[in-house]
């Protein structure tokens, strides 16, 4: 064969004499236009049954709902390109939100900040040592971490709100504050998400966590030190569940230790698999992941401004995760044998 | 099948199957005929077309194009459980062995007799230890032991007793002596040998030429996905099956260019792990070495603690004439010693990802600038070795799991000549490699040595052994049982240190 079937560009041959749909979807990719449609359609029945969604004030609503649960879509996301999952990711919020307004009552809100994000850096780290050390699967080392952390949460705030931030300007600009008319929690959720982005697209970190996550027995061999990817990819989803907790805090005016852990946990999981994150690592970017967060915070706003009842509404999320991961494994061509990984 | 036809004959006849896997033919076109009461050997290299094959008899796989019949009878399969119920059986190569039952309930596996589903473990074992005798494994097989505690060949007879119980009329074996000793390789012959007599159409793949000669009937050879043709066994020898095996004069795959031998790049003193046994040998710059043996001598094992990734218990592993000490593949790597592991897609490749990753994964730190990779200089690398070593990918962004299984070597081959690596380790490098990428891979080693790469081959055939090396190192059971130099190299010798102790402890038997 010549080498001439060798291309030293990423395009094949065709790509001039492309449609621009075409060339579209190729950009875009189905999975990120797929979302792009369901929003699309979600806004127009939501609002057409109700007008008052389109409203800034609900737009905003929506925006600022989605920054707690899109921070931990984000870095579960990195989690899951890497082959694990963390569980434990409300837990760590609301330890955090506990953590920061019972540290500010004492220490301020510097320290409250840092703090709270030190304790959810920490809390990562020891499901990492459990999964690298202790040989757990992330799954199980995080049900453990789920149960534990609210343990702590709850046995250092006696299972109630801890604290009053409602007056601390630094709590207050978090919460309502705005930069060039728009909220701060979105530029937070922005700024953590752009960041994740770069990580993962443009630096030999996020290749590697990617190369952990697609085969991690090459990756040793390639002599990357894959626990240490482990265990800092674990602090990084602490640390960000803690900034989220604390964000928990700053909108609610004092510490929360079960603040919704469970369902935050759970979006931010359904929002990965629908973004299209392979769940067996590997593959997966962060624009999906985005996209998906929107479509989810869209659903769920659309689905109260309705009127529907809240039970339903847990119904519809737990079908919208089943829904996108058997996507994703017929997708992906999964064989019907033995039980899937 | 109805129950009239029990009993009686049945000939498999399949004509001009097809399959495609993406861009690849696997087969184009083949007729096989297995009759009834003759065994048919079915040879051809790796990627000749035989596994997907007996796929597609047991319904694994179905053809793109093509006809199957049993008995004189159309027949399809959608399923492997309708390739079963019409008499077919295909022994695997690799068991299925649940690890925490009994071999009993192993050969039962999902037909386990009993009433009304209770389960009586007596009767199982008696059952078993029956079925056992009629096959003549009884002696090899304790019904009662623990899947786990199986050794390869117990799993082997355990997988065939399973297979034969319901007496199929038509079976395969896929390569069923590679973990069996003589003595079980001569039983399972006599059982061969009693299931044709019964009238049973046997299907027989193997690469040991010498057993074909001994066991089977007729021979079939395939190549490329190709049929080449069908010859009795008593009209055709050895060398003509390998000529219509190859397709081509062997010799002019390993050319090797002459040029110096440097200084002793790797030298192993004494090395010990969990595996291996005082392991010493050295590897000069420009040189190939081979370490020949049997399958489970070590060698691979050895291969690992070299690279890194399993501790030396004692000795001394010197590069460049200084000691190392790895404690990790990244320390060995640093070191200048590369592997490419025998399992490429469980160990080196990273399938869901592009060409381009895995070609730069082990350089990414010399292609960043404070932890950012440089896309350009990656994606100038990659074209540089695809185009060296011609792999063969629509581009460079192509997922490696698309790709044949030659090209899928040299990705991981220009993985490491991007590392610009001093040692290199190559484990089985042409394993399921088609016959063309064969040769190419043989000539980027040479290169490589030419250059002065001190590159330590591992592989189990022997032609490759004997073409490719300078020097011999034959293991056997973890430890060197003797070193040849290319010019006394013969399969022989090199199978005499591979297996002479097995000769002697089994009572020197021929």
């Amino acid at each position: 064969m010549s080498t001439t079937m060798v291309r030293p560009t990423p395009t094949g041959p065709d790509v001039t004499r492309e449609s621009t749909l075409a060339r579209a979807v190729r950009v875009v990719g189905v999975q990120n236009l797929s979302l792009i449609l369901a929003i699309a359609a979600l806004v127009l029945v939501i609002g057409s049954r109700n007008s008052d969604f389109y409203l800034t004030a609900n737009l905003g609503a929506i925006g600022t709902a989605v920054t707690i649960s899109g921070l931990l879509s984000v870095v579960q996301t990195v989690m899951i390109i890497m082959g694990g999952i963390d569980l434990a990711v409300g837990s760590i919020a609301g330890l955090a939100s506990v953590s920061s307004a019972m540290i500010f009552m004492h220490a301020g809100s510097a320290a409250s900040f840092f703090g709270a994000l030190a304790i959810g850096a920490t809390c990562g780290v020891i499901s990492g040592c459990l999964v690298v050390f202790g040989r757990m699967a992330p799954m199980i080392a995080t049900l453990a971490g789920l149960m534990a952390y609210l343990g702590v949460a709850q046995l250092i705030s006696d299972g109630r709100a801890q604290g009053y931030t409602g007056a601390d300007p630094f709590y207050i600009f978090l919460s309502r504050g705005s930069l060039l008319g728009i909220p701060i929690l979105i530029w937070l959720l922005a700024l953590v998400t752009g960041l994740v982005h770069v990580m993962l697209r443009y630096t030999r970190v996020g290749r590697n966590i990617y190369a952990v996550g697609g085969n991690d027995a090459a990756a040793r061999l390639s002599g990357i030190n894959i626990n240490r990817y482990i265990i800092g990819v674990f602090a990084l989803v602490g640390t960000v569940a803690a900034l989220s907790g604390i964000l928990i805090t700053a909108r609610t005016g004092s510490g929360q230790p079960v603040s919704g852990s469970g369902s935050v946990m759970f979006q931010s999981i359904t929002a990965a698999a629908l973004g299209g994150v392979a769940l067996r690592g590997g593959k997966g970017s962060m624009g999906g992941t985005i996209l998906a967060v929107i479509l989810l915070g869209v659903l769920l706003n659309g689905m109260s401004l309705l009127g529907v009842n809240p039970f339903w509404q847990n119904v519809a999320q737990g079908l919208i995760l089943a829904a996108a991961v058997v996507i994703q494994q017929l997708r992906s061509g999964e064989r019907r044998v033995g039980l899937p990984k | 099948m109805n129950t009239s036809d029990e009993g009686t004959r049945k000939t498999l006849r399949a004509r001009g199957i097809d399959k495609r896997f993406a861009s690849v033919r696997a087969l184009a076109g083949v007729d096989l005929d297995l009759p009834a009461g003759r065994v048919t050997a079915l040879v051809g290299e790796n990627g000749a077309g035989k596994s997907t094959l007996l796929k597609i008899l047991t319904g694994d796989y179905q053809p793109d194009a093509g006809t199957l019949e049993v008995a004189g009878e159309h027949v399809s399969f959608a399923s492997p459980s309708e390739s079963r119920a019409a008499g077919i059986r295909v022994i695997a190569q690799e068991s299925e062995i649940v690890p925490f039952v009994s071999v009993a309930e192993n050969i039962y596996l999902g037909a386990l007799p009993g009433a009304r589903g209770v389960v009586s473990q007596r009767r199982l074992l008696e059952h078993a230890a029956a079925d056992l005798a009629r096959f003549g494994f009884t002696g090899f097989l304790d019904p009662r032991t623990r899947g786990v505690d199986l050794s390869p060949a117990q799993r082997q007879m355990v997988e065939i007793v399973r297979a034969l119980i319901d007496e199929p009329q038509i079976i395969c074996f896929d390569e069923p002596t590679s973990s069996l000793s003589d003595t079980e390789t001569t039983v399972l012959f006599g059982l061969i040998a009693r299931l044709r007599n019964d009238g049973c159409a046997i299907g027989y793949v193997s690469h040991r030429l010498r057993e074909i000669f001994e066991v089977a009937d007729q021979v079939t050879v395939l190549r490329d996905g190709k049929l080449i043709g069908t010859r009795t066994i008593s009209e055709t020898t050895e060398s003509e099956i390998v000529q219509m095996m190859v397709g081509r004069d062997l010799s002019a795959m390993f050319e090797r260019t002459p040029h110096a031998v440097g200084a002793v790049a790797l030298e192993l003193t004494g090395v010990c792990t969990d595996d291996v046994t005082d392991i010493s040998l050295a590897v000069r710059k420009g040189e190939v070495v081979a370490l020949a043996g049997l399958v489970g001598a070590g060698r691979t094992e050895l291969a690992l603690a070299i690279s890194g990734d399993r501790p030396i218990t004692s000795g001394t592993i010197m590069v460049d004439g200084v000691s190392k000490r790895f404690d990790s593949p990244a320390d060995a790597i640093t070191a200048g010693i590369g592997l490419a592991p025998e399992e490429r897609k469980a160990d080196a490749l990273i399938m869901v990802r592009t060409v381009r990753d895995n070609i730069a994964l082990v350089v990414l730190g010399r292609l960043s600038r404070f932890g950012f990779v440089d896309r350009r200089a990656e994606r100038e690398l990659a074209t540089t070795y695809i185009n060296q070593l011609r792999i063969r990918t629509p581009s460079m962004s192509q997922l490696v799991q698309n790709l044949s299984g030659g090209n899928q070597q040299k990705v991981v081959l220009a993985r490491w000549l991007a590392k610009e690596t001093d040692i290199l380790v190559l484990d089985e490098p042409t394993r399921g490699v088609d016959v063309g990428a064969k040769a190419e891979i043989y000539a980027i080693i040479d290169g490589l040595s030419a250059k002065g790469v001190a590159v330590l081959v591992i592989s189990s055939e022997l032609p490759e052994v004997l073409g490719l090396a300078d020097r011999i190192v034959v293991m056997q059971d973890g430890r060197i049982t003797g070193e040849l130099a290319r010019a006394d190299a013969t399969e022989e010798r090199i199978l005499t240190l591979a297996i002479a102790d097995h000769l002697s402890a089994e009572g020197a038997r021929p």
